[in-house]
């Protein structure tokens, strides 16, 4: 057996290692192999040295003092979502941007998926240009990768802000989302391709969160118009019981900061 | 921590009772400080953190359902506005950092004649500025994975949950967090 790889001995340490058999296997190799076991005793005690890291303490008094805090601010939160909305604003690069990368990322999975092509379609030299600092040596896979990337990360940044906007929207005896189901049917036709290009990619995580946000688009679209509170109510806690908006950022996040990144070389790093 | 307390403050407080309120945020501050520190490394920050918190916590208050805890329904709340402030705040550069690239520490200097102790320098400054850096070289997701499953003891699926990730995913940020955190404190702590 070769030598235990440091993820498997950090997961090891956390029991995430595997199986009941996995575990055993690295257990049994860390019995015999004191080169493990010094790599093994480095992460140990790196860990120990984070844990030592102390919490400032708070005493007794700790929430009397933020409930002083936060009281005067209880009356403004309970204020109408108007009042408030404007913190959530659409930049216009996006709203611009959503259709462009649309065409791009179509114009390429067009030519992926099309029956009978062997040799996938080169994507347009602009989008090639964007996505990837010009650079000859990328392969057509990073630039079809980088593609993807931008045009999702930006689906994702608008899907996100449509959604909060929404579930900050109304609370009258009436609530009118007929300008949010127009954002969610134009955000539901881009997420369906994405959704598509992500699979064909082998993008599974994305895929999936894809997926789930597209569900909960639909939900919006297909929506009445008019909703009473109480209709209204059960759109926003599906939405929120789902956690979509927060699994949306976070892949957002996850999606923008591989777009920085050079191509990762391991394999399991595609999430 | 009584959970029965919980329970009856949340349904007084649902029903509109501020002081109810009042109750659960006197009982569950310092538990959302400890986790909004170890979350953001920063007091203000966790300050901040645990302040958002309950404001978020009062505002959703009708949508709880007491399906789980209120302390886990708090402590979710808790790192979702972590999250967001982390996500905010500028981090250190730790592409240099990567598996298969070099040694980098970006900006930390090794102090030779400490690194034979360790055992003495544990709660030392010192240290705790290196942790507090090393942890900055996180990403938010690394870093809220490492929080939840080192100190927190969450199993990778209920971390998935809450982040979006697959267990694969999961494990990957979790093994990132360390590695990272490894190497920028490897002049404290002894390469090997
Ligand atoms: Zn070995």
């Amino acid at each position: 057996m070769n030598h235990l790889s440091e993820e498997q001995l950090v997961l090891y340490h956390y029991g995430d290692a595997g199986d009941r058999a996995e575990n055993a296997a690295i257990e049994e190799h860390l019995h015999g192999c004191e080169a493990c076991q010094v790599q093994f005793a480095a992460i140990r005690r790196t860990l120990d040295t984070v844990q030592s890291a102390p919490v400032p303490e708070r005493g007794d008094g700790y929430g009397t003092e933020i409930w002083m805090r936060i009281e005067p601010r209880l009356a403004a939160s309970r204020r109408p979502w108007w009042q408030t909305a404007s913190d959530f604003f659409v930049p216009r690069r996006l709203v611009l941007a959503g259709g462009v990368a649309v065409l791009i990322v179509a114009a390429f999975v067009a030519g992926r998926l099309s029956p009978g092509t062997t040799q996938p379609a080169r994507p347009p030299a602009v989008a090639a240009g964007k996505a990837n600092g010009g650079q000859p040596a990328a392969t057509q896979e990073q630039v079809r990768e980088r593609i993807l990337l931008v045009a999702v990360g930006d689906h994702l940044e608008r899907s996100q802000m449509a959604l909060v906007e929404l579930v900050n929207t109304g609370d009258g005896p009436k609530v009118d989302i007929s300008a949010e189901q127009i954002r969610a049917r134009d955000l539901v036709s881009a997420n369906r391709l994405y959704r598509a290009t992500a699979v064909s990619a082998g993008e599974n995580g994305m895929a999936s969160v894809l997926d789930d946000l597209e569900r909960v688009l639909l939900e919006v679209a297909n929506s009445p118009s008019t909703l009473t509170t109480a209709e209204f109510q059960k759109v926003r806690e599906r939405i929120e019981a789902q956690g979509i908006i927060f699994k949306v950022r976070v892949l957002g996040d996850n999606v923008r900061e591989r777009e920085v990144r050079p191509a990762p070389k391991v394999a399991s790093i595609r999430g | 921590m009584d959970v029965h307390d919980d329970a009856q403050d949340v349904t007084q407080a649902q029903a509109g009772d501020e002081p109810a309120f009042r109750r659960l945020v006197e009982r569950h501050s310092r538990g959302v400080f400890q986790l909004a520190f170890r979350l953001t490394g920063s007091e203000p920050d966790a300050e901040d953190v645990v302040q958002e918190a309950f404001l978020k916590a009062y505002r959703e208050l009708r949508r709880f359902e007491a399906r789980s805890s209120f302390r886990t329904w708090i402590h979710r709340i808790t790192v979702n506005c972590a999250y967001d402030l982390l996500r905010q705040r500028p981090r250190h550069k730790a592409e240099s950092l990567n598996a298969d690239e070099g040694d980098g520490v970006g900006g930390i200097e090794p102090e030779a004649d400490e690194t034979s102790r360790p055992d003495r320098l544990a709660f030392g400054a010192e240290v705790q500025s290196r942790v507090r850096t090393a942890m900055d070289l996180l990403t938010p997701a690394e870093r809220t994975a490492f929080v939840l499953r080192h100190f927190e003891g969450r199993s990778l699926e209920e971390i998935g949950e809450a982040l979006g990730l697959r267990v694969g995913a999961t494990k990957h940020s979790i093994f990132r967090a360390v590695q990272k955190m490894r190497r920028a404190l490897a002049p404290i702590v002894g390469c090997s």
